[in-house]
């Protein structure tokens, strides 16, 4: 996985040793921790102070361009702290286990599954979502796309598509079927739309270039 | 059960609506309808600026989480909550002692049940439940609450369910009801036929899981309750919830704007939706209760799994003479449909003089079935598909010529045998196969000499489904405005289908009126109209002619106005885009927003009605599927190579979401043929095993071909109502699965008679076929 940021940046890290999650959180979460950053910094959790679970803890989070100071529980996931507590509630939830990609946000413009990922873990990126995609009122390019190839039906998996459909462009501007695909797979559609959101994403990429 | 007791609410009455004052025909012409117009939600649905009842945030809202049984059967002893009451941020534990929560529910007619019933008899029946500040609070506290247990005896396969000293779910026997039905002499039938076949199939259980999970809102002001719940029908909630908790309906107010996917298991509201009222009120804030992805897997509903026997006889010439069906399945533990409409493609899609079927309907320990998306069709056509196919092969005609010989004008199963108000099951048949150029693939795939271990196979199969005429009740009001702009208010949900989209443009057909300018209000049982839920392939035929018949009742009113401006009589003017004229003179026009009247009324309200459907007419949905997989004969893989859906549906209302609903469906078959099943723990436990996503696998952009060609039958059925539609929704997932069954036998000579068409099953088939030599 590639991080921009400097370990030290890192906030979680004073606030609490790894063991310190791993005595709060659930198996799932320390096995999806154990291949981000927490595991690569363990020199940094040294000699840090264990919080209990339900101690508040302060970090800063940059979304859209924005930058939020909040209080958190070390256990609370990204994906309930942008719906539940900022009311972005352009990322969906579908499973809160890694399953289906409702909830794919970019962080540094890569897709990552906020419910997979801690609201602590989140500081030092760059997180876009859903609402970060518009230009004011008006829908960017991927955005423009679903609605024209009607790329979805109920639209409730149609966040975290259009999310992965972006991060893929960022990644790979004209990207070949394959690797559409490829890019989709993380992402359910229960409608059953992803013959239309592949043609999306080809024409997001069209958009993108400004055809 | 009936159609109307699965979309309608059962048990509730439905209010009439009193009959159309216009029942116009079908339009000639259309300037809107049946365009590719993107969705007229669409911006909402992809900015995020539409609120689906799961992201409603209110002030000081608080989570509801659920407590469950962990068994398939045992009796609850005693539940202490002492502890979890006590934990941070926990505002409200309800259990079966809280006296507000000793309330009644039905999960059928048949076998009555309370909220939190002691004796469980599937795992996941709710125990307790908590609201607390956050959701891990919730969840903490739910791990804090202390349940004693009588573990009982349970049976969660069908199979099991009819042996001697099989446990017993409602403490008598298992079967909870036979159906039979007979018409002709079958076994005369059988006497006649040249070919007779005989075969047993298997459908496994699949689960709806809508990407939107099960789940509301709910508020208390006082005495008037609201929530907002991901639904396919708000005034069925509406109706359910106001008589558990003994309301006036006036004080239930049921908000659905958006939701995420129900595909029949959100048709009514669940235990979720009352236990949700009782935490609000017991806590005095608004709750949000929402289930887990688990939870929808155990307590939500299922397609049930279905056994089934077919023998059917066909003389050479492709004559059908006899169809001998049985079958069992299960609705889980509490009667709900097991094998509901199961045998129906049987009785009623081929012509066949001598037809008998038999369905037994067994109780076992789990959750209760709900209808998922066309209830027993997919199973039957698994079976009956199949079995024409080998029908076929065993007289050397082929498959789509012997469909074509068996093609009825009329309705065999239904009672009075009503003829069909339009069949276009031949176009389906022929402009398929000419689009996939099926003979020319046929003959590839069938050509000797190809040695290699991939093998190309085509298939196909057709299908009706029992009802898409759409039926009363249904009232919708249209409100013009002065400055010409219409407000269209309705009580349906828009499901994903489209819904909104194609009742705007009626709207927009009818009066002229640019879709910028159409604003819809929908699904509020506060401030829209009565309406079914939307499902079972019925909302376009049912609202679209409402809708209709509203516009031409503002019309109407538009030319009494005109007729005073322009002194002349009401029956001499004719109605254009936007202004009214003379039909002898239309450059004396008058436009529509310089009518003096409408600007002193400020809104002309124009009120539609569902008119009945016309006696003694069966109006039916058909289509016919066509597919080529490539199998891997080593590993038993298999790969969907290519698709094509035609689909008569009546008119096309909007191509853009008619073409998103039929790769949808396929997709959605194809899942039911490869990969989707329930795995239970039969012997040990009686628990389920493959609970979440990553166990039970849905289609994902992997498993799709890319090739998926909808090539709708456009004709409107000019009998059926006022817009010439008819349903769509059911009838493009149910010939999927036997279409890639037939493709894999084309391909292998392997009959898979049982889903899913995983690379195990079909690895021990070719394994078991090469000893055979
Ligand atoms: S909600 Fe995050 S992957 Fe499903
Ligand atoms: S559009 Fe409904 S789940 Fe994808």
């Amino acid at each position: 996985m590639t991080q921009k940021h400097e370990p030290g940046e890192c906030r979680c890290s004073r606030g609490l040793t790894r063991r310190g999650f791993l005595s709060t959180v659930g198996a799932g979460v320390a096995v999806a921790s154990a291949a981000g950053k927490l595991a690569a910094q363990p020199a940094a959790s040294q000699g840090a102070d264990v919080l209990p679970s339900a101690e508040m803890t302060p970090i800063t989070l940059n979304i859209n361009g924005r930058t939020h100071r909040l209080l958190v529980e070390p256990r609370w996931s990204l994906l309930f702290v942008l719906r539940e507590r900022l009311g972005l509630t352009g990322t969906k939830v579908g499973c809160e286990r890694g399953e289906c990609g409702a909830c794919t946000v970019l962080m540094d413009d890569l897709p990552r599954y906020a419910c997979m990922t801690l609201a602590v873990e989140a500081q030092g990126s760059e997180i876009t979502t859903l609402e970060g995609l518009m230009r004011g009122e008006e829908l960017g390019g991927v955005q423009q796309a679903f609605v024209e190839e009607d790329a979805f039906q109920c639209g409730y998996c149609t966040p975290g598509q259009i999310m992965a459909v972006e991060g893929l462009l960022r990644a790979h501007p004209e990207p070949s079927q394959e690797e559409i695909q490829m890019g989709l797979s993380g992402n359910l559609c229960r409608c059953g739309a992803y013959v239309h959101i592949f043609k999306a994403a080809g024409r997001a990429a069209q958009l993108k270039r400004g055809q | 059960m009936s159609k109307k007791e699965i979309y309608a609410v059962k048990g509730l009455s439905v209010p009439e609506t009193p009959a159309s004052a216009q029942e116009p025909k079908p339009w000639k012409q259309t300037q809107m309808v049946g365009k590719g117009i993107p969705r007229v939600d669409a911006y909402e649905r992809v900015s995020g600026t539409a609120v689906y009842p799961s992201d409603v945030l209110l002030p000081d809202m608080i989570y509801g989480a659920v407590l469950r049984c962990p068994h398939p059967h045992a009796q609850v002893k005693k539940v202490d909550v002492e502890a979890a009451s006590k934990m941070p941020g926990v505002r409200a534990v309800i259990t079966g002692d809280t006296p507000e929560a000793r309330v009644e529910w039905t999960y059928s007619k048949e076998a009555r049940s309370s909220l939190f019933d002691p004796h469980c008899r599937f795992e996941g029946e709710p125990v307790a439940a908590v609201a607390a500040e956050t959701p891990y609070q919730a969840e903490d506290a739910l791990r804090a609450i202390r349940v004693e247990y009588d573990v009982l005896p349970f049976v969660v396969d069908e199979r099991d369910a009819l042996k001697e000293n099989a446990p017993s779910v409602h403490g008598a026997g298992n079967v909870l009801k036979t159906e039979k039905y007979e018409r002709g002499q079958v076994d005369r039938g059988f006497r006649e036929a040249d070919v007779v076949l005989e075969e047993n199939y298997r459908t496994e259980c699949q689960l709806h899981t809508p990407m939107e999970l099960h789940g509301c809102v709910a508020k208390w002001d006082g005495d008037r309750l609201t929530l907002w719940e991901s639904t396919q029908g708000v005034y069925a909630v509406q109706a359910e919830v106001a008589e558990v908790l003994k309301l006036p309906l006036s004080k239930v107010r049921v908000v659905g704007h958006y939701m995420g996917g129900g595909f029949g298991s959100k048709l009514k509201a669940g235990k979720y939706t009352v236990i949700a009222a009782l935490l609000a009120k017991k806590s005095a804030r608004p709750v949000k209760l929402f289930l887990t992805r688990e939870e929808t897997y155990l307590a939500v509903g299922n397609r049930p799994p279905n056994n089934m026997r077919l023998k059917a006889g066909v003389k050479k010439d492709g004559t059908l003479t006899a169809l001998d069906f049985s079958c069992t399945g299960t609705g889980g533990a509490y009667p709900s449909g097991g094998t509901s409409l199961v045998d129906w493609l049987v009785r009623d899609l081929y012509k066949c003089p001598n037809v008998r079927t038999e369905c037994t309907d067994i109780a076992i320990h789990t959750g209760p079935a709900r209808p998922f998306r066309a209830p027993g069709h997919p199973q039957g056509a698994w079976v009956l598909e199949q079995m024409m196919d080998a029908l076929a092969e065993a007289i050397k005609m082929d498959p789509v010529e012997l469909r074509l010989k068996n093609i009825p004008n009329f309705s065999q199963g239904k009672e009075g045998n009503p003829p069909y108000s339009s069949t276009g099951l031949k176009q389906c048949l022929e402009e398929g196969a000419k689009a996939f150029q099926w003979k020319v693939a046929r003959s590839k795939a069938l050509a000797p000499g190809e040695t290699g271990r991939i093998k190309r196979g085509v298939g196909m199969a057709s299908c009706l489904w029992v009802v898409g005429g759409g039926w009363p009740p249904s009232t919708v009001i249209l409100k013009l405005f002065p400055d010409g702009s219409l407000n269209l208010n309705m009580g349906a949900s828009d499901i994903g289908t489209g819904t909104k989209t194609v009742m705007a443009l009626v709207a927009a057909e009818e009066l002229g009126i640019p879709l910028g300018k159409i604003e819809i209000e929908h699904a509020d049982t506060g401030t829209t109209q009565y309406a079914t839920p939307s499902g079972g392939s019925k909302t376009v035929p049912t609202e679209a002619p409402t809708v209709r018949a509203a516009a031409i009742s503002v019309k109407q009113q538009l030319l009494e106005m005109a007729s005073k401006e322009l002194k002349l009589d009401a029956a001499s003017l004719v109605f254009q885009e936007g202004s009214i004229a003379p039909a002898k003179d239309p450059s004396k026009s008058v436009k529509i927003t310089d009518l003096s009247e409408l600007k002193k009324r400020g809104v002309v309200v124009g009120i539609g009605y569902r008119g009945p459907n016309p006696e003694n007419k069966a109006i039916i949905p058909f289509a016919a599927q066509f597919c080529e997989v490539e199998v891997n004969t080593k590993t038993g893989e298999v790969k969907i190579l290519r698709f094509v859906s035609t689909n008569d549906s009546g008119r096309v209302m909007d191509r853009l979401t008619y073409d998103s609903q039929v790769i949808g469906g396929i997709t959605m078959g194809i899942g039911l043929a490869m990969t989707e099943y329930r795995v239970l723990d039969r012997d040990q436990t009686g628990r389920m095993l493959n609970r979440n996503w990553h166990d039970y696998k849905l289609p994902t952009a992997l498993d799709v071909p890319l090739e998926m060609t909808s090539l709708p039958v456009d004709r409107e059925d000019s009998q059926a109502n006022s817009v010439g539609a008819k349903g769509l929704g059911e009838p493009v997932t149910i010939p999927t699965a036997p279409a890639i069954a037939n493709a894999v036998y084309n391909a292998t000579g392997i009959r898979i008679t049982e889903t899913p068409i995983s690379p195990e099953r079909l690895c021990r088939l070719l394994a078991e076929k090469r000893k055979e030599g």
